[in-house]
């Protein structure tokens, strides 16, 4: 056997390499190149710090701890396993995983600690587990929602934010009772269940499309309650990745409530849409051009360059495998076809492109808002698939509008645009879209994927045959 | 350990710069398994977990940290295995280079 103070430094120099390997693994994650290079380093900083933590002279009983690495496995690989289109709840019920382990670790800590917790310590521990409570039950509720176990639509009601805002204020108020009378005990169970309460009330008034943004903040709050968790263990190795993971989410929600013109503060109290819907129900119907898929294949199959805009409606319909064999037809004739995707396309960042590669279309075909713009008025036909607001041009000029000022796809740019919609329904947020009247604006009505499927047939003359 | 506490402060600040500067540069392409590998960096926690449960310091602790070593291992395993799975369907057009 080693000594303790032997394997004490075995298990520093296993946490700085861990450390040094989580850096190099998000570095790596830089380019579709080297990411999975990314992904073995952070599995080997995993394994090397875990295996050096079971080296640690206090454990004295292994049981529980190895029938909880296996039971914890036996979940995780299913988890691992669903499908792509799942994978934004997926990510939400890990955030809660991750901020449930941070919680409970939290407080056992005080508990053993008590009644002499420093007042610091005190600060940090309650930072930890008001975080890691709230981040718990709101990623659950996120989770609830993007699985459809829950309504999507924002419920709102009357004084909302006063509610929840109250709800904070008791936890913040009795947290700072605890640290400075860190013997009253008594209380500590009110700083996990009240921020476990207040979890639940900020999702509830938050809608399907505004997930991208939330999911990113509950990302960074987990991150951030993990940091404050290695500071109360006095772990350099969890706080550098809380900080890391804590960096990441909120560079994510900052990028995601910019593609929105959102504010953070809008995106968790504003709940928009619920109001625009009276006004769009007054709004009387103005006239559009629509086209079958015989006619879409046409103007396709003589264009040189197609946009395709893919949206969250894509990946409801399960459109994205034909649209690739639309990709595959038309790069066949010589036509030129990339995609464009909005930062909020979709239920988390980055959600279109995992879906595309999925359907085995290139990335790099995939560009990004910046470059797809500066492509789009050089572009013979734009398609949007399932996507509404992020191509609506009032975002542009019309200052009444609720999105006025949110970055947009210039579809209308493009010579001829043609709108794969199931119905005139407004979007998801409930605002009209001025896109669909315009002159050089088709709208295809159907179901994506059949839509899609059609113009494939089209193009590759199996209809006629 | 107000020292401590301290250079943990130092610690986090530059881990945090570090992690802007790293993550600002990763393409939006990968920004869903960029969350879900950062979440299976930040299961991380399962150290703090395991010496927990292994250190048997009181019932309830055993008891919360067995429950969160479950929690942490699930991220850690299911993290990973997605992220792989996202990353090798991500193709170029252009032939790799020999």
């Amino acid at each position: 056997m080693i000594s303790a103070a032997a394997a004490d430094v075995i298990i520093e120099i296993t946490y700085l390499a861990a450390t040094a390997l989580f850096i190099l693994s998000l570095k790596w994650m830089n380019s579709p190149v080297t990411a999975r290079r990314g992904v073995r380093a952070g599995e080997l900083g995993m394994l090397l710090a875990v295996a050096g933590t079971l080296l640690h002279h206090g454990i004295v009983d292994y049981k529980w701890v190895a029938i909880a690495l296996v039971i914890g496995s036996i979940i995780g690989v299913p988890l691992g396993e669903v499908a792509m289109t799942a994978v934004p709840q997926r990510t939400a019920l890990s955030h809660a995983f991750g901020a449930c382990c941070v919680t409970l670790v939290g407080t056992s800590e005080f508990y053993l600690r008590t009644p002499n917790v420093p007042r610091l310590m005190m600060c940090v521990l309650s930072l930890e587990v008001i975080l890691g409570s709230l981040t718990f039950t709101g990623s659950l509720m996120a989770a609830g929602k993007l699985q459809e176990i829950l309504p999507q639509r924002p419920i709102t009601y009357k004084g909302a934010n006063f509610v929840n805002l109250s709800v904070l204020g008791i936890a913040i108020l009795v947290a700072v009772i605890l640290i400075m009378h860190p013997e009253r005990t008594a209380l500590f169970p009110v700083i996990v269940a009240v921020p476990l309460l207040f979890g639940v009330l900020m999702i509830i008034p938050i809608g399907g499309a505004d997930m991208p943004t939330v999911i990113s903040l509950l990302n960074s709050y987990a991150g951030l309650s993990a940091a404050a968790m290695g500071f109360v263990l006095d772990s350099k190795l969890l706080i550098i990745a809380g900080a890391l993971d804590g960096a990441s989410g909120f560079i994510l929600s900052v990028n995601m409530s910019k593609a929105m013109n959102r504010s953070f503060t809008n995106v968790l109290f504003g709940a928009f849409g619920q109001e625009q819907l009276s006004a769009v129900g007054a709004k009387e119907a103005r006239a559009v051009h629509s086209a079958t898929a015989e006619e879409a294949a046409a103007i396709l199959s003589t264009a040189s360059k197609v946009v395709i805009v893919p949206g969250y409606g894509m990946a409801v319909a399960q459109a994205q495998h034909k649209v690739r064999e639309l990709y595959d037809a038309l790069t066949k004739r010589g036509v030129d076809v990339k995609f464009g995707i909005h930062p909020v396309a979709g239920r988390m960042p980055g959600h279109m492109n995992v879906l595309l590669a999925e359907a085995d279309i290139p990335y790099d075909k995939l560009l990004d808002m910046d470059d797809v713009n500066s492509e789009l008025p050089q572009t013979d036909v734009a398609l949007v698939i399932g996507a509404n607001d992020v191509t609506n041009p009032s975002a542009r000029t019309d200052r009444s509008s609720p999105i006025y000022g949110m970055p947009i796809l210039d579809v209308d740019k493009a010579r001829t645009v043609m709108v794969i919609k199931r119905s005139m329904n407004p979007g998801f947020a409930g605002i009209d879209n001025p896109l669909y009247y315009l002159d050089n604006t088709l709208m295809l009505f159907g179901d994506a994927k059949s839509f899609v499927g059609a113009i494939v047939r089209e193009l590759t003359g199996a209809g006629h045959s | 350990m107000q020292s401590d506490l301290i250079t943990s402060l130092y610690v986090f600040m530059l881990a945090a710069f570090i992690g802007f500067e790293v993550i600002r540069r990763i393409t939006p392409l990968l920004h869903t398994p960029l969350m879900s590998l950062t979440n299976a960096l930040d299961a991380i926690a399962v150290v703090g977990a395991i010496i927990l449960a292994g250190e048997h310091k009181s019932k309830l602790s055993t008891v919360l940290g067995t429950i969160a070593i479950v929690a942490a291992t699930s991220n850690i395993v299911g993290g990973f295995l997605i992220t792989d799975r996202m990353l090798k369907m991500f193709k170029s057009s252009r032939p790799p280079k020999p």
